[in-house]
């Protein structure tokens, strides 16, 4: 039971992840690698305003509002330029902008991993097994999170207007759709879910350091992988699944030095019968 | 027809590197006009749309949509101003349903604003709202004979039904000037016939003025007011259609010494 709700909550905060880079890659068409380092901002901002006002709500809105503007700062300066340049450089570039974020928090903060103590919780007993209570948190709030993001999509005009925007940028553009104006609004509510992440991976694991986000960052991406990347429910699917398997692997003894192999091996298996993930849809080429 | 001029170029034409695509390109399409623009292949008229939708910048010349300079706008601004297109090879949002195709068209107009909230929690505003862009859309669909197929997706119509979504979602921008780039394409005689229909139809109902690429003579010459011949990127001969056809230097381009 409680191997199941921590599992699940693991899950979702890679889903959050994974839908950061699901919605970029599914609406501007480019792999965002410096993705996973935007949580890492986010935990330094909470870690900061923790540091300066010791209250956590704050913490958590100032998280959110930072990354909101790096995300879209990025995006301005480093990517729109770029549009319509190579796949290959956008992605030399994105890998470039990681680097770039994690050095300067390595240069503001150090190297040295920080405490970060942002609530204390106490287990839930139910029956005769214990529940962590942030693992309860962490699920109750990223489903609500994941059903706004879900009925934002498919119910407002501007939801419709990202779907177009993903099927055809061109023909979207000349049905009066502003193209630059929805990117940047992916990429803020990708960062708003990135902020929202570190949040929960800082309860999860209360420590920062400027190399944090690459492991949530790979980890959610081979979620939206399995999941088919481009695919919103894909990314949830992938990301509660890898989430699980993970949570599973650590508990079994003989299992736990090998669930990083186990997760990406799934990855390998699940390419290999269906390669385009889970839910992704096959491009079919008129010839 | 009136005498009020819808488009008008002024010397417009568009060099990529050194080859020189378009050059000297004058029209003067009036409204309620059908206009044509023919040629052989590769005479640049495609790359005359892609000017006039924002696509490719002009290097040369400009045009204007009533008395409005468009050269140089985004986009997605000229379609808000007035000029919608179709497109030589479909490009509907497959993955979308027929009738969502149409209502992404409409999203612009400003009868239909509604704010996000109200659209996620279905308040009040948002009912009328969605009722009256659907009734909108439903009319747009009806004229296309689409009502029928409005809840499958786009990519499941036979060939002849996405171009007539095609051009429904183009209308549904409520533009003054329409541009159908080779809407017959793939179409036999049949639907030919009827497309032409649709289009003397689309210019009463809508009091739309269409310019349009096309390479099936019957067409042209059943529907266009006037003509204009591109070959290798300059005007050939352009005027009323009977007279356009009979010059020489035409059928020489057509048909070869």
């Amino acid at each position: 039971m409680s191997t199941l709700i921590d599992g699940l909550s693991l899950g979702v905060i890679y889903a959050l992840i994974a839908l950061g880079y699901t919605m970029v890659y599914g609406i501007a068409k480019m792999l965002n690698f410096a993705h996973g380092d935007i949580i890492m901002v986010g935990a330094y901002s909470v870690f900061a305003t923790l540091a300066l006002c010791g209250l956590a709500f704050p913490a958590i809105l100032v998280a959110v509002i930072v990354c909101v503007l790096l995300g879209i700062s990025v995006e301005r300066v480093a990517y729109r330029p770029l549009r319509g340049a190579s796949p290959l450089a956008v992605l030399i570039t994105a890998i470039g902008v990681s680097y770039l974020l994690q050095s300067i928090a390595q240069l503001i903060f150090g190297a040295k991993p920080r405490t970060v103590e942002l609530f204390s919780f106490t287990p839930i007993r139910i029956g005769n097994s214990t529940i962590s209570g942030a693992s309860l948190l962490t699920l109750g709030v990223c489903i609500v999170i994941m059903a706004a993001l879900t009925l934002f999509v498919n119910r407002t005009k501007t939801g419709h207007a990202m779907l177009a925007v993903s099927e055809d940028r061109g023909a979207a553009q000349l049905m009066g759709i502003n193209v630059n104006r929805i990117i940047m609004l992916t990429f803020a509510i990708g960062s708003a879910l990135a902020a929202f992440a570190s949040v929960f991976y800082l309860l999860y694991i209360p420590s920062v350091n400027p190399t944090l986000g690459s492991m949530p960052g790979i980890k959610a991406f081979t979620a939206a992988v399995i999941g088919g990347i481009g695919s919103i429910p894909g990314a949830m699917i992938g990301g509660v699944l890898l989430g699980l398997i993970e949570t599973i692997c650590l508990r079994v003894p003989a299992l736990a030095p090998f669930t990083t192999s186990i997760e990406f091996g799934l990855l390998i298996v699940i390419l290999l019968f269906k390669p385009t993930g889970l839910l992704g849809k096959r491009r079919r080429e008129k010839v | 027809m009136s005498e009020e001029i819808i488009l008008r170029t002024d010397n417009l034409g568009i060099s990529f590197g050194g080859l020189k695509a378009v050059q000297h390109v004058n029209l003067e399409i009036r409204k309620n006009e059908i206009y044509g623009l023919i040629g052989p292949n590769g005479a640049g008229k495609t790359t005359v749309f892609n000017m006039l939708t924002g696509v490719y910048l002009p290097t040369e010349g400009t045009f204007y949509l009533g008395d409005e300079e468009l050269k140089g706008m985004r986009q997605d601004l000229i379609n808000r101003k007035g000029i919608a297109r179709t497109f030589q090879n479909i490009r509907l949002f497959n993955n979308m349903t027929v009738i969502r195709n149409v209502l992404v068209g409409l999203h612009n107009r400003p009868e239909f604003r509604c704010n996000p909230f109200e659209s996620i929690f279905r308040l009040g505003h948002h009912f009328d709202n969605e009722e009256a862009m659907r009734n909108k859309a439903k009319e747009l669909l009806s004229i296309f004979d689409l009502l029928e197929e409005r809840n499958n997706l786009a990519c499941n119509l036979p060939y002849g039904k996405q171009r007539k979504l095609e051009i429904a979602r183009a209308l549904a921008t409520e533009p003054k000037l329409l541009l159908l780039d080779e809407p017959a394409a793939g179409m036999n005689p049949q639907e030919t016939e009827e497309l032409m229909e649709t289009i003397r139809f689309i210019r009463d109902k809508f009091d739309m003025t269409i310019l349009l690429i096309e390479h099936d003579m019957n067409l042209v010459s059943g529907i266009c007011d006037r003509l204009t011949v591109l070959n290798f990127g300059t005007v050939l001969a352009q005027g009323n259609v009977t007279d356009v056809l009979h010059h020489p230097d035409v059928i020489k381009a057509y048909l070869g010494e």
